[in-house]
């Protein structure tokens, strides 16, 4: 019996992938963010909330992945962004081959920020880089404190957590200050906002720190007015 | 159910390391899985067995090393008392602390039965 020495990270050919993904955004100066969150925190209603502050002023385009249906990219759609749908099956994330097949049919010269909604879901999409420059995790105050505790892999690996829903924090018990802190417990880095896409409040604040993150990317677009 | 499509990854990377060796039969496949990861154990044995079908991994052990999760404070050093409910800010000083090991998900190495062995 031969044995052979391998020392490979099992996720290597997802890599590979994601660097290729990388290095083509970083060619366009785009921000790419991987947005996160378990399924009904208010990812896509973050989306179009952060899409009608940013259209007119930048090039956007949305890359949606869902288990089924199309529901959500026309939600994007009729905000008059470009979409483009992953439908995944049976598959609970998104990896980079998948997005790297949806940017062959949907070409993304010249954006300044796309944006991927992943597959609803705060385990397995953890695992797998996209190739994205930000991750940016949201949580709602309706699923209770300990979101980010029973899901550390998750929040740690997040750049941006997001508190959604912090209208609804009273009502479902939560005080959002114990929210957070289970945040900076698993993720002390982590840039951290609190919103409600319902009532707007905070939203002004994760957008202008959008908007620097964009402008400081680079080539920001002709679009701009 | 992220755990089928780690096995078969596993299982490629072994088949590759396999084909160079001009092998066609994995005896052992030896992975180290950290603790803070997202992948749980008993669902990638799981996951194995159903992903090795028809593969030259057809009749291969998994045999999985557990890693623990370690921390270090750039500042005091390595955290030795016990983590507190996933608190990742050192108790000593405030700083963020690191994580040292954890987070593998690695092929380490694989077991080849030789032509003579298959006879």
């Amino acid at each position: 019996m031969d044995r052979v020495s391998v020392q490979t990270n099992a996720l290597k050919a997802n890599q590979e992938i994601a660097t290729e993904n990388r290095r083509l955004f970083a060619g366009e100066g785009t921000v790419v963010i991987n947005l996160m969150s378990a399924p009904g925190a208010g990812k896509t209603t973050l989306l179009e909330a952060t899409i009608r502050e940013l259209r007119g002023r930048y090039r956007l385009a949305v890359i949606e992945g869902d288990l089924q249906t199309a529901l959500d990219s026309r939600r994007i759609q009729a905000l008059g962004t470009r979409c483009h749908q992953i439908t995944t099956g049976t598959v609970c994330h998104l990896d980079a081959r998948m997005v790297a097949r949806a940017l062959a049919e949907f070409p993304v010269h010249g954006l300044d920020l796309i944006v991927i909604e992943n597959v609803g879901n705060l385990i397995c999409p953890a695992s797998y880089d996209l190739g994205e420059s930000l991750r940016v995790v949201i949580c709602s105050a309706a699923e209770g404190v300990e979101k980010p505790k029973k899901y550390p892999v998750m929040f740690h690996k997040a750049d941006v957590v997001l508190l959604n829903k912090t209208d609804l924090a009273t009502a479902s018990g939560v005080d959002l200050r114990d929210l957070e802190t289970n945040v900076r417990e698993v993720n002390p880095k982590a840039t951290v906002f609190a919103v409600s896409c319902k009532t707007g409040a905070g939203l002004d604040v994760w957008v202008a720190w959008l908007r620097d993150v964009i402008e400081s990317c680079g080539t920001v677009a002709s679009a701009r007015t | 159910m992220h755990e089928l499509s780690i096995a078969q990854s596993i299982i490629e990377i072994a088949e590759a390391e396999a084909r160079k060796e001009s092998s066609r039969c994995i005896q052992t496949i030896k992975i180290r899985l950290g603790e803070f990861t997202t992948v749980v154990r008993e669902a990638l044995e799981f996951a194995f067995e159903v992903a090795r079908r028809d593969t030259l991994a057809e009749t291969a052990r998994l045999e999985i090393e557990s890693v623990p999760m370690l921390l270090r404070c750039v500042v005091c050093g390595p955290v030795t008392d016990p983590v507190r409910e996933l608190c990742l800010i050192c108790s000593q000083c405030g700083l963020p602390l690191e994580v040292v090991s954890g987070e593998e998900l690695q092929v380490e190495y694989i077991e080849l039965k030789s032509e003579a062995e298959r006879m």
